[in-house]
């Protein structure tokens, strides 16, 4: 299998490049979105809702948000934004004439999906720190936790956008598999309301990991299991890094 | 030495056999046309000859080395200038050209300098800060044969480089070009555009359903296919089998296109007897390149 090589970087970028050109075009609405669901639900729902432990419903909360939004920040990037550099720019096309191969584009893609969740990962966890909402110094490690949850995510979307026929195609990856994992992973609740059977397959959703790992870092308590938590995240995210450069290479160079 | 080689190239696409078993040298310095209808296969051909597409069989040596196997060094020394537009539309244009440079890993100085040096030399320079979508068509054409020579490559491969340009932009894009050459930048051009091909081509390759029909140079091609003049003769419709009956007799080059006669002429007067009366509604003109392409590749549409 070919790998791809340091190259990658340049990749990553011009599209840090583009970002920044354009940052206000799109960085604004996702930071309001996350501070908007704080409120509503932290605050709003939150009035209704009694937590066993006596902790605050938006506390509960926060260390999910987070999770979420940077897993939505990966997943656009590396579906829509990809799919309109790769189809409608023809930026893979310009680039993979160049010195660089198939796979350091698609490396590079996938390392600006994460670098992507980790900005909203840091946006997100200031402003819940400026709710009074962070009271562990673990916290400091979300940033790079989102980087890596930005690289399973990432990795995840690029493999379903090697093989989509069109743009439309991704209502599918939203609707049906980041939509609900942003309420079945246990960002909203815990999932032990659900029968043991759910319980287990909410463990396929690979969001539920993270927000797992981010609510540990958030309180700073921590149990034996998320070391194997942590190590499926990470053994994820490389299938599915690799996967998509066999199958993007296998779109690309025809 | 040719600086490109090519053996037995083949290019198949399920039932397609889009290039079949080429055989091409481009040698070094040179201008090497290829032309032929939409679907003939060059720029399949092309794109196996800038290692973005693995030949089905056969194989292509660059610079004398085996390019699947040294793709990423070969790539450095080649500068592409594609059909299609893909130049980045959120970057201006200096960014446009900066970004590439980092694909070569050329320094920063270096790069800042060459952008403005290539933006001078295709008159962009006034251009240098500009969004891309205040740029004409014929500007980005121009912007992209600046980003192929942004790493100053060994070899120029060029797929239609003045599709939709005026007539200006046209020339000037050919006086730039005939300049590269003269620098000792060997360029492969895809074209359509028979003048181009004589104005800019050493060695012109006629391609028709993957293969190479012919290969010379462009007065050789037309000397050999066309002869030096082409008489046009539109006769009545009612006296055209006639005619083209007599032309077969006579032994005389011709060909039928739309209700005309061209006849090859290759300098004496071959026409005899009853012929000669239609040759009051002559035209006469010297024969051009593309009188072989269309002797070659055939008068219908081919797709």
């Amino acid at each position: 299998m070919r790998s791809f090589s340091w190259r990658f970087i340049r990749v990553w970028q011009r599209n840090r490049d583009v970002f920044f050109r354009l940052w206000h075009s799109e960085a604004p609405g996702s930071i309001a979105e996350p501070i908007f669901i704080l409120l509503a639900m932290g605050v709003g729902l939150g009035a209704y809702v009694g937590l066993v432990n006596g902790q605050s419903y938006i506390e509960f909360i926060a260390p999910g948000i987070i999770a979420s939004y940077a897993m939505f920040s990966a997943s656009f990037e590396c579906t829509y934004g990809s799919f309109i550099r790769m189809e409608y720019q023809k930026t893979f096309d310009a680039i993979i004439a160049t010195p660089l191969s198939v796979e350091d584009v698609i490396a590079g893609e996938i390392f600006w999906g994460a670098t992507r969740s980790m900005m909203t990962g840091v946006i997100i966890l200031a402003i819940a720190a400026a709710f009074q909402l962070i009271h562990s110094p673990w916290a400091l490690a979300i940033p790079a936790v989102a980087f890596l949850e930005g690289l399973m995510f990432a990795s995840i979307a690029m493999l379903f956008t090697s093989v989509v026929p069109a743009i439309y195609s991704f209502n599918y990856y939203f609707t049906l598999f980041i939509t609900p994992m942003f309420f079945f992973s246990g960002v909203f609740f815990p999932l032990s309301s659900f029968p043991p059977i759910v319980q287990s397959l909410s463990w396929i959703a690979p969001l539920t990991p993270v927000v797992h790992i981010t609510r540990a870092l958030v309180s700073g308590e921590f149990q034996p299991y998320l070391l194997w938590v942590f190590l499926l995240i990470v053994a994820l995210t490389v299938i599915f890094f690799y996967l998509s450069l066999v199958t993007m290479r296998r779109r690309l160079i025809v | 030495m040719s600086i490109i080689k090519t053996t037995n190239l083949t290019k198949k696409f399920k039932e397609l056999l889009a290039v079949d078993r080429v055989n091409l040298e481009v040698e070094e310095g040179e201008c090497f046309g290829l032309l032929g209808p939409n679907g003939a296969g060059k720029t399949s051909l092309i794109r196996m000859i800038t290692a973005v597409s693995p030949p089905t069989s056969g194989e292509v040596q660059v610079l004398g080395k085996d390019l699947q196997a040294h793709a990423r060094q070969i790539k450095a020394v080649l500068g592409v200038v594609p059909q299609l537009d893909n130049l980045d539309p959120d970057l201006t244009v200096l960014q446009n050209l900066m970004t590439f440079t980092r694909y070569f890993d050329i320094p920063k100085n270096e790069a800042l300098r060459r952008s403005d040096e290539v933006l001078k030399l295709l008159e962009l320079d006034g251009k240098r800060d500009s969004r891309l979508r205040e740029l004409s068509g014929g500007m980005k054409r121009r912007l992209l044969i600046a980003r192929g020579l942004i790493n100053l490559p060994r070899i120029v491969v060029l797929d239609e480089p003045t599709i939709g340009l005026d007539p200006q932009g046209r020339h000037l894009v050919w006086n730039k070009l005939a300049d590269l050459k003269s620098q000792g930048v060997t360029q492969l051009l895809c074209t359509q555009n028979m003048e181009e091909a004589v104005v800019l081509c050493d060695r012109v390759a006629i391609m028709h359903q993957g293969k190479i029909l012919s290969l010379d140079t462009p007065g050789g091609l037309v000397s050999r296919y066309a002869g030096s003049e082409v008489w046009e003769i539109e006769p009545d419709p009612s006296e055209m089998e006639a005619m083209v009956r007599e032309l077969k007799r006579q032994g005389v080059d011709f060909e039928e296109v739309g209700g005309k006669l061209h006849l090859f002429q290759t300098g004496a007067d071959q026409i005899k007897g009853e012929l000669v009366k239609h040759l009051k509604r002559l035209r006469q003109r010297p024969s051009t390149l593309e009188d072989v392409f269309l002797r070659l590749t055939g008068r219908s549409l081919v797709e």
